[in-house]
């Protein structure tokens, strides 16, 4: 029966094998990178209560639209930006290169106020329309602002009132400019000077222009990891998998003969089947990730050692080749499974309970266990059937 | 090739010195963790770790001294690469990571943060709540399977020798005071579920070899009998998982470092477990209350 099918057993393989290679290749660009690999930013933030703001359900809200706003002037591609239970929100940048700068601006409230003397506050970034970089008379960089027609109106009449007096300009509480008014300021335009570096202008017409936060924001959670660190760690994590391989075929060729070699077929297999399925199910690698797959390497071949040893033990019972190969791989079946399923329950765990980076080592690990069954058994079995005849193992 | 031939070896003849080394190994561990305890990288104990780049080769005391300057000189400050620097301080605002930045720049004309791993208390307490439900729910879920596909007093054996395991893993980590990361507790977990399996070959196959038991055959006999016969695939599936891991290892970068590290003590000590502890203690179990057959 099993040789019969054997044709139509191989064909399976061989489409397999085609359909994988469509997939795989050309593999650039086809692998998701994790943030750690590919560089960027992670950021889990956390409205909390102050006395004058109080967190509610539209306040956090109001948050998560606000730091998508910011971002989106931040000019990331493809951020991440999610709520995540009650009170925290998640804030994924790729390709992040400058991490504090990104956390500056995301978790800032930017809260702006106007002052009078006495320091009562006229006026507040709530009225503002927009607010763009310029640069003074003597090219230093100035935070242009104007306001809406309430704005306007508040401007002009503090403007009035305080003709000859200063005017202090707060962000969060700390006064970043205190210009004393010249006469009265009706059109609803005004600049502000701190003495900013062209970066501290920019991050601040940002800020402006998305609006403050209604509740108190805090950072409780940062990895960042710079694009050209996290390109090395692909080229170490790429490097050690490939020394990987070839240790594994090597071993498995010098110790089993050609039935070796029929693993190390199988093994390749595993490889390119599971980056087809990786890629198919849009996972994401991250450094954890190479080290799963790199450790399902060496358990994938496991069920061909279970299986060559039992037909060695089988052969060497007194049957013929061809009942030794059935037995061996019928026997060593119920080891192979019980086997993958203990460490399928740990790497299924990982993936489930994990967080971030982790969460890809869980998937890995759990990919190449199912896929590797279904390589180091049944792919295996169609190479050892093809050659049964033609192949010697010493026993 | 081969290495390793059925011959007969008399594994249950040195089991006292088993029982010895497995003692001494999980009182050094239990020790360690106790005395010298568990080094919480910043997934677990929060805290902040910052790496930068220089331009030049710098020296861990140069960033000492910078560090000084700010009350942070007992930070834990680790050269990742001649010109990369780790340091690792208590949890730190934004505005202290930015200084040291600065303060960096100006001493060294050129530095950049190329990795931020920054994690308030709060987070720190939820992965560590994950981890120990991830643990417990790893060995309740082995225990589980192990329940079903086994009998009872394998199934004992086998999960105690794989506390041994576990508990020998986190004991190196403890002893070389390497850092307890998320990717540790995940090698830890990978070890329960990998390392059951040599026990279940040599569990199986003493059942086996038990039904077709030789009149006059001892127990420990079948027991030498069925280790050897199932040595080879024991070492031959622990060498192979091990090859790659040594190349992460070597080849890996240092990322990833510990976390084969703590793999390879792993497969180690698992493979030593499953030939010469499992079985071991199940026999002598059954010549202290034998059970009828």
């Amino acid at each position: 029966m099993r040789r019969r099918l054997l044709p139509w057993r191989l064909l399976v393989v061989l489409g397999l094998i085609a359909l994988s290679v469509l997939v795989v290749f050309p593999v650039r660009g086809r692998i998701r990178l994790g943030l750690d690999l590919r560089g960027g930013s992670h950021i889990l933030l956390e409205c909390v209560d102050t006395p004058e703001a109080p967190v509610d359900e539209d306040a956090v809200r109001r948050v998560v639209e606000i730091i998508r706003n910011r971002i989106d002037q931040l000019g990331v591609a493809e951020p991440v930006i999610a709520r995540q239970g009650e009170r925290r929100v998640l804030v994924q940048l790729p390709g992040v290169t400058d991490p504090q700068r990104a956390v500056e601006i995301i978790g800032k409230t930017a809260l702006l106020e106007f002052k009078d003397e006495r320091g009562e506050t006229v006026l507040t970034g709530a009225h503002l329309k927009n607010a763009q970089v310029q640069f003074d008379r003597l090219g230093r960089p100035v935070v242009a602002i104007s306001f809406d027609s309430e704005g306007a109106k508040l401007f002009a009449q503090a403007t009035t009132a305080n003709v000859g007096k200063p005017l202090g300009i707060y962000l969060d509480g700390k006064l970043i400019s205190n210009p004393v008014v010249q006469e009265p300021i009706l059109g609803g335009e005004a600049q502000i000077t701190g003495r900013f570096t062209l970066e501290e202008a920019q991050n601040l017409a940002i800020l402006l222009r998305a609006g403050a936060l209604p509740v108190k924001v805090e950072v409780i959670e940062n990895r960042s990891v710079e694009p050209t660190l996290g390109r090395d760690s692909v080229n170490a994590g790429l490097r050690a998998a490939v020394i990987g391989v070839i240790l594994v075929l090597a071993f498995m060729v010098l110790y089993y003969g050609s039935f070796g070699l029929l693993a190390d077929l199988a093994l390749l297999c595993f490889i390119l089947f599971f980056f087809a399925i990786f890629i198919g199910l849009r996972a994401t690698l991250t450094l954890p990730g190479i080290a799963g797959f790199v450790l399902t390497v060496g358990m994938a071949v496991d069920a061909n050692v279970l299986i060559f040893e039992r037909i060695k033990e089988e052969y060497r019972s007194g049957k013929t080749w061809r009942a030794s190969i059935d037995a061996g791989f019928q026997k060593a079946f119920r080891t192979i499974l019980d086997a993958n399923i203990t460490t399928l329950i740990a790497a299924v765990l990982l993936f489930s309970l994990g967080s971030g980076p982790i969460k890809g080592f869980g998937v890995t690990l759990s990919l190449g266990i199912l896929c590797s069954m279904f390589t180091g058994v049944w792919v295996s079995r169609v190479f050892v059937d093809l050659f049964a005849d033609r192949l010697k193992m010493r026993v | 090739m081969e290495f390793i031939r059925a011959t007969h070896i008399n594994f249950m003849g040195v089991r006292k010195a088993a029982y010895v080394v497995s003692l001494v190994l999980m009182a050094l561990s239990l020790g360690s963790v106790a005395l010298r305890g568990l080094n919480y990288g910043v997934d677990f104990a929060g805290g902040t770790l910052l790496q930068f780049r220089f331009s030049r080769e710098v020296a861990t005391e140069e960033i000492r001294g910078v560090l000084g300057s700010m009350n942070l000189e007992k930070s834990i400050i680790q050269r990742f690469s001649p010109t990369e620097v780790v340091i690792r301080t208590p949890k730190l605002s934004q505005e202290d990571q930015k200084r040291i930045l600065s303060l960096l720049k100006e001493k060294f004309g050129s530095a950049e943060l190329v990795r931020v791993e920054d994690v308030g208390p709060a987070v720190g307490a939820d992965l560590r709540r994950m981890g120990i439900v991830a643990l417990l729910a790893a060995i309740g879920g082995i225990l589980v399977y192990v329940a079903f596909r086994f009998e009872f007093r394998p199934a004992v054996t086998s999960v105690l020798a794989l506390a041994h395991d576990g508990l020998t893993v986190i004991g190196v980590v403890s002893l070389l005071q390497k850092e307890f990361t998320i990717p540790i507790l995940a090698a830890v977990l990978t070890i329960l579920g990998y390392s059951i399996n040599d026990s279940i070959v040599v569990m199986d196959r003493i059942r086996e070899n038990l039904v077709g038991r030789k009149k006059g055959e001892e127990l420990e006999d079948i027991v030498n009998r069925s280790v050897s016969e199932t040595l080879s695939r024991t070492i031959n599936t622990s060498l192979t998982t091990a090859l790659p891991v040594l190349a992460l290892y070597f080849f890996g970068g240092k990322m990833l470092q510990d976390f084969a590290l703590a793999i390879l003590v792993g497969l180690v000590v698992g493979t030593y477990s499953s030939i010469f502890v499992v079985s071991a203690l199940w026999v002598d179990w059954e010549k202290r209350s034998p059970r009828r057959r």
